[in-house]
């Protein structure tokens, strides 16, 4: 047994080193995914944005050109407003998740299934969701169509118009996403005490009361993610809208994703330093968002040790 | 003894060797003609030249109709056929300027092309030299429901005056007189070239789709205030339809005229109409004098420059260039042959398609997206729609579309 007793004889310096080395081997693999896959082209995109190239001729060094036709584009503007409207709206997906979330906990007969119930829609594909919807709206035969028509009397293809696009398109991305915020919740009350909940009730504290200060202060963790998935969520939506829309009518229902993968990607499309550069203004906006997440979670690791 | 083992052991290779080497010559074709109608057809076509070259195997890959349009630009680069199909005019230009087709121009002139496919030899031609070979098209126009228009008591309108006179007769019936499914955006752009080729002819409108011509142009603002006047009785949901769906309104008599495609005739038909109910009319004149000019989308067969058989590909396209075949093709495809010696089949739509291309004096333009560069098209498109939506936005679209011309001709 020759290597045991080599082992022993390790210095402690070497066994120190081994152990700083273990980390980073065990790093290694998922490091270098990402950079492969996330790094590396996050740079690539920012140098092909400084090029006019339709994927077969040579590049085109136009420096900033593409950036100053963008801030002169109505339909970047246009999609950007969407994004916006896309965040701002998504974000009761977390309040509503947190509604069911509390409706379900508790304890009758057949409590799974009517969670299962629930959890549905973020299972099935968001093809699946923009099919659903895009029937519910569709003029003529639309289930929705109809009972508008059956209720008002007018008839409104909420899909073809400029106003009401977004809106009818963010509802069906709503659902999936109160679901993922509910199971987050679910799973967040099961780790709420019940000691606590006991000695606030002692206290006296009951409804909003008990919510705000004694079970939201536990659940942080899972409104944090909740959070952190919604706004990620709402600013990759493409999905539903290249199934429902593919942006239209005329352009009115984009949004910086979708506006991207048309101008460098789609039929008519193919300027791949044009969408370069959206990509790399939509990656600048969620840098924002990226960054206050992790010095939340820098704070919080600090915090804890 | 040990050399002459070798030689008959070269002897034998080489008697193995030649034959072998005769008969592997491979033609390899990628073609997006996956729906059932386009592989029929050109399953009988390959049929037909392995039979007529007994020496060449020809490897079909069939794509996605859709797929096929971001495909091409991938193995064209890498990993190239020895024959590609693809659409005539503009939408060739991109790859014909990278270099990424074959100049055939040798083709057409032993083939005595610029004769027999003369009709295409304009739109097949940039910088005077030929790029590949157009094999099938079919003509837009108007599709109408017969029993609609009797129950109107309206007559076939020759003139767009008298179009738009009916138009009021169709509303007062309560019936959509101008449908369409404008969701995907091509089909507004149908539309919008008919509008433009009667308004401003044939040079005009190849001049603008070009970009040589400003979209605030006046010629160009009188073409929407011509289109402004049927707007009002145009299906109202259009936005939000397919073009099937507005098929569907033509089908059951809740709308007038369909300005589509003859590939629309399969579709009106599974809905139940026959050559009894539906019927087919020119688009009709308005400015009166101007050459008639018709619209007539092109497929093509072009060898992709890095092609490993060119010998055997240029016999392919001179093989489907010939009358016989291209008869042959256009009947199971149900479109119109480009060969002038080719004849059609007795379908009364391919008959009255074939009429109206064949004499068509004032030229036969693509398609709108074809025509024009792809980044016009889109925002073109978009703007069609936008306007059929919001008329009185007109000036504003018009802006845009110029904003767009100009950056790209720059």
């Amino acid at each position: 047994m020759v290597p045991s007793t080599a082992k022993h004889t390790l210095t402690p310096r070497k066994r120190r080193s081994r152990q700083s080395l273990a980390p980073w081997l065990f790093l290694a693999p998922g490091f270098a995914m990402f950079l492969v896959y996330v790094i590396i082209p996050v740079f690539q995109s920012m140098w092909v944005s400084f090029f006019e190239w339709d994927g077969l001729s040579p590049k085109i060094w136009i420096g900033l050109g593409n950036y100053v036709e963008l801030f002169d584009d109505e339909a970047f503007y246009t999609s950007l407003k969407n994004n916006v409207i896309w965040l701002a709206l998504y974000m009761l997906a977390v309040p509503a998740g947190l509604m069911i979330a509390l409706f379900l906990n508790q304890t009758v007969r057949g409590i799974r299934i009517y969670k299962s119930l629930f959890f549905f829609p973020f299972v099935i594909s968001q093809v699946v969701v923009g099919l659903i919807f895009s029937w519910f709206y569709a003029p003529d035969f639309g289930l929705f169509y109809k009972l508008i028509e059956w209720i008002t009397g007018s008839q409104v293809a909420i899909l073809a118009d400029e106003n009401l696009v977004t809106y009818g398109i963010i509802i069906a991305g709503l659902w999936p996403q109160i679901a993922y915020c509910m199971i987050l919740y679910l799973t967040g009350l099961n780790a709420v005490a019940p000691d606590q909940i006991e000695a606030a009730r002692l206290d006296g504290a009951k409804g909003m009361k008990m919510l705000w200060y004694v079970v939201l202060p536990q659940l942080r963790p899972a409104t944090f993610i909740a959070l952190v998935v919604t706004v990620i969520g709402a600013l990759r939506s493409f999905d539903l809208v290249s199934i429902m829309t593919s942006g239209g009518p005329y352009g009115s229902s984009r949004v910086l994703s979708y506006y991207m993968y048309e101008q460098a990607l789609s039929e008519y499309g193919y300027r791949m330093g044009y969408g370069a550069a959206i990509a790399v203004v939509l990656f600048a906006i969620m840098m924002i968002f990226i960054s206050g997440f992790i010095w939340k979670m820098w704070r919080d690791e600090k915090g804890a040790r | 003894m040990k050399f002459s083992k070798s030689a008959l052991l070269g002897v034998l290779m080489l008697g193995v060797a030649m034959p072998a080497m005769a008969q592997q010559r491979t033609l390899t074709i990628n073609s997006d003609a996956s729906d059932p109608a386009p592989k029929a057809a050109i399953d009988a076509l390959i049929a037909d030249f392995e039979a007529a070259n007994p020496d060449v195997n020809v490897v079909l890959n069939l794509f996605d109709h859709e797929g096929y349009k971001t495909a091409i630009r991938n193995f064209l680069t890498a990993d190239s056929p020895d024959i590609a199909n693809w659409y005539a005019g503009n939408r060739m230009a991109p790859f014909v300027n990278s270099g990424q087709f074959m100049d055939v121009s040798d083709v057409w002139a032993e083939n005595g092309l610029n004769e027999s496919l003369g009709s295409a030899a304009s739109s097949m031609t940039i910088d005077g030299k030929q790029w590949g070979v157009p094999y099938t098209y079919y003509q837009w126009g108007i599709y109408y429901n017969k029993d609609v228009y009797r129950a109107a008591g309206v007559e076939v309108p020759k003139t767009w005056d008298e179009f738009v006179a009916n138009c009021q007769q169709f509303q007062a019936a309560g019936i959509d007189c101008l449908t369409t499914g404008s969701k995907a955006l091509w089909p507004t752009a149908g539309i919008f070239d008919y509008l433009d080729l009667r308004t401003n002819g044939y040079e005009f409108h190849q001049q603008l789709t070009s970009g040589d011509i400003p979209w605030t142009d006046d010629r160009v603002k009188a073409v929407f205030a011509e289109w402004a006047k049927v707007l009002p009785y145009t299906t109202a949901n259009h936005a939000a339809l397919d073009w099937q769906d507005a098929a569907a309104l033509l089908v059951q008599g809740k709308a007038a005229n369909y300005v589509i495609g003859n590939f629309a005739v399969a579709t009106f038909k599974d809905g139940g109409m026959t050559d009894d109910t539906l019927g087919f009319m020119p688009f009709p004149e308005i400015t009166p004098g101007l050459p008639r000019a018709e619209e007539a989308p092109t497929d093509t067969m072009h060898i992709p420059a890095g092609a490993k058989n060119v010998a055997d590909a240029k016999a392919f396209l001179a093989f489907i260039a010939s009358a016989e075949e291209q008869t042959k093709m256009n009947e199971t495809l149900g479109q119109l042959p480009i060969n002038k010696d080719s004849t059609v089949g007795d379908d009364p739509f391919l008959q009255a398609g074939f009429d109206l291309l064949s004499t068509a004096d004032g030229g036969i333009a693509q398609f709108f997206d074809r025509d024009a560069s792809p980044e016009m098209a889109k925002v073109g498109m978009e703007g069609f729609q936008e306007f059929m939506v919001k008329p009185d936005r007109v000036d504003a679209i018009l802006e845009r579309l110029e904003k767009t011309r100009a950056r790209s001709a720059r």
